[in-house]
């Protein structure tokens, strides 16, 4: 059953009493993907461009759920690793030749090794501490992609163009079209994956790390691993959104990949939820759309007017997008519940 | 009334005798080991550990043979949850050493203890908070389990199978514990004494030969410390667990231990059957000097 794959943190146990499921996440599954897929064929196609990349972020955004809301790791880094993403899937089909199709998962595993080995040095470091230094990678990231070290692949300054892919098979759709549905099932599958992780005996190793390291190595789970890995797990999420992002945008250059990136992931982290897998569909929305209706309010005060949003969004939604869909959930099923038979 | 164990766990193992374990055993004074007729399943050698001017153990030694039920007392500040935190390895002693089933702890990180047989439960509380009780329990079985990220985000066969093993063993315990009605409760919500119980069914999860249990009784009513009584001994009389148990509650340590250790300042100040360590005159002063229970 579907059910399965969206379960929340319990699943009915045999021998124990079960918990109520309610359909909702099924229904609200089934109606998601119905008008995603009828989207694209509604609207412009630099909307569904935009959209594009919403989900691009999304993707990036569960990297940090996993990292920051499961495992309680801090990165404000996580824009270095869309760049090192972004920077395979460029120099392997600007240079090499290859497909973009199999640049996905190269960044993603090229990215997995990046965050684990940062993860290493990072074990020794707690909370503020650790946010400090996925800092300054996020600092050093642009110089690096623009040193002349490199330079003869990623084109220094310059950056790489790239050429988005059309639609295969000869599907009658644009290749922005083509793009959005890929990204639409790609980010789709790696949710499944992150909230497979979640609801497993893996996820749950790294809530209890989270919640009690102490008592989480009593029971036997070995820290070190569990934080490395997950940081190299996160790094391959956030790698492979990089890699979609640089054909979507047809261009990557090392200043796409400042601090602001990192920032603003860690922006849609929080007004998603930090524990929500699929909240963080509403988090790329926030990081691409926000700053553009704030510029549209007024182009001088653009930032200022972004501050405002955020610190309404935050004030009425304190635990996220997540926290409040919870909350109206909860009200309705208490409705539902007393006009019910019991 | 099942627990789901092992049979390999039920079964009470003879370890064999190394020669270090005997030179243990010496160290610690003959009446130490010769109390018992099994073979030492945990031996604590002349443990000793500082933190800075202070020494919370000083040269500590005792053995609990297998399938054995170890009462562990003395005043505030004795030293007894620092010697828990030597044996599962979050502390490392200064000096002596930690022999389970005749092999060093000492040379093991602290997450390998659970998988050698080695559980505990906290004196003040460590569980998980934001998950429910099933899945603290879920949690305590994770040394008895295999998997990865790999084939846990990918829902392969191995990673289901894993964790039907892990539920029936989770439901069992709930089962068991009495905490079945509150399986999916956040465990933050629950009272003191149900919270003790999960820990004690996160504690028996991970199929422990030696369980260390300390002051499980703390903050349950009179009502509460009987049943608790029933259930230590329970756990050992059916499926042989050994247990190392720190108590205030002395009608409890008294009426369920098999011998009993008492430190004080960290020091072993007496040791021998509850009748023995609860007439002795320098455990009497001990608790008459200090904070008495
Ligand atoms: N990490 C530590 N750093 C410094 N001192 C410590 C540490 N852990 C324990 N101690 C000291 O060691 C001594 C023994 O403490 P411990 O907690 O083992 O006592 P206890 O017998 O468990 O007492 P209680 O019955 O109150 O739980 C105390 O003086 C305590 O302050
Ligand atoms: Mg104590």
């Amino acid at each position: 059953m579907a059910q399965q794959d969206i379960s929340f943190s319990d699943t009915a146990v045999r021998g124990l009493p079960s918990v109520e499921q309610n359909s909702w996440a099924l229904w609200g599954t089934v109606l998601f993907l119905a008008v995603a897929i009828a989207l694209p064929f509604f609207l412009r196609s630099f909307v569904v461009f935009q959209l594009t990349l919403a989900m691009i972020y999304a993707i990036a955004i569960i990297g940090l759920v996993l990292l920051t809301g499961i495992n309680g790791q801090f990165s404000l880094g996580h824009s270095a690793f869309f760049g090192i993403g972004a920077y395979t899937a460029a120099v392997l089909m600007d240079q090499f030749g290859v497909s973009f199709y199999w640049t996905l998962p190269v960044a993603g595993v090229v990215c997995f090794v990046f965050g684990f080995l940062f993860g290493l040095p990072a074990l020794r470091l707690e909370g503020i501490y650790l946010a400090l230094a996925t800092f300054a990678l996020a600092i050093a990231m642009p110089q690096i992609l623009k040193s002349s070290l490199f330079e003869h692949w990623t084109g220094g300054v310059q950056g790489i163009v790239l050429i988005k892919p059309d639609a295969p098979f000869g599907l009658p759709i644009s290749s922005d079209q083509w793009l959005y549905f890929l990204t639409l099932a790609i980010g789709l599958m790696l949710a499944v994956c992150a909230m497979n992780i979640v609801n497993s005996r893996t996820g749950r190793a790294l809530i209890a790390i989270r919640d009690n390291p102490i008592a989480a190595r009593a029971m036997g789970i070995d820290i070190s691993l569990y934080k490395t890995l997950a940081f190299g797990v996160s790094a391959l999420f956030t790698g492979i959104a990089g890699a979609l992002s640089g054909v979507a945008i047809q261009f990557v250059a090392p200043d796409s990949f400042t601090f602001n990136l990192a920032i603003g992931l860690f922006v849609g982290l929080v007004v998603g939820g930090v524990q929500s897998i699929p909240a963080a569909l509403f988090g790329g929305l926030f990081v691409l759309f926000v700053p553009n209706i704030a510029e549209s309010v007024s182009k001088g005060l653009a930032g200022a007017v972004y501050g405002v949003i955020l610190i309404l969004v935050i004030y009425m939604m304190p635990s996220g997008a997540a926290g409040l869909a919870r909350l109206v959930a909860d009200k309705v099923l208490m409705k539902a519940h007393r006009k019910g038979p019991r | 009334m099942t627990w789901g164990m092992h049979e390999a766990a039920a079964t009470t193992e003879r370890p064999v005798s190394s020669t270090r374990q005997q030179g243990c055993g010496a160290a610690g004074g003959a009446d130490a080991t010769s109390a018992f007729s099994r073979a030492p399943m945990l031996s604590v050698c002349d443990l000793t550990i500082r933190f800075g001017g202070i020494v919370a153990l000083d040269k500590v030694s005792f053995a609990i043979g297998a399938g054995q039920i170890l009462g562990l007392i003395g005043p505030n500040g004795a030293g007894k949850t620092t010697l828990f935190n030597c044996v599962s390895r979050l502390y490392t002693p200064t000096s002596g050493d930690i022999l389970f089933n005749g092999a060093s702890l000492l040379g093991q990180p602290a997450h390998r203890i659970a998988q050698l047989g080695v559980n505990r439960t906290f004196q003040n509380l460590a569980l998980f908070r934001s998950m429910s009780v099933l899945d603290n329990v879920r949690v305590g079985a994770h040394a008895r389990s295999r998997g990865d990220f790999f084939t846990d985000a990918l829902r392969l066969g191995r990673a289901r199978a894993e964790q039907r093993k892990i539920d029936t063993r989770a439901a069992a315990l709930l089962a068991d514990l009495g905490l079945e009605s509150v399986a999916y409760r956040c465990v933050a919500d629950l009272p003191t004494g149900t919270q003790k119980r999960v820990e004690l069914a996160r504690a028996l999860a991970g199929e422990p030969k030696l369980l260390l249990l300390d002051e499980p009784a703390g903050g349950l009513n009179h009502h509460d410390v009987e049943e608790l009584g029933r259930t230590i001994t329970g756990i050992r009389d059916r499926h042989g667990v050994t247990v190392l148990l720190v108590e205030h509650h002395m009608n409890l340590v008294m009426s369920v231990s098999d011998t009993v250790v008492a430190l004080d300042f960290g020091r072993k100040i007496a040791e021998g059957t509850p009748e023995e360590v609860r007439n002795d005159a320098e455990v009497i002063r001990a608790y008459l000097g200090g904070a008495a229970t």
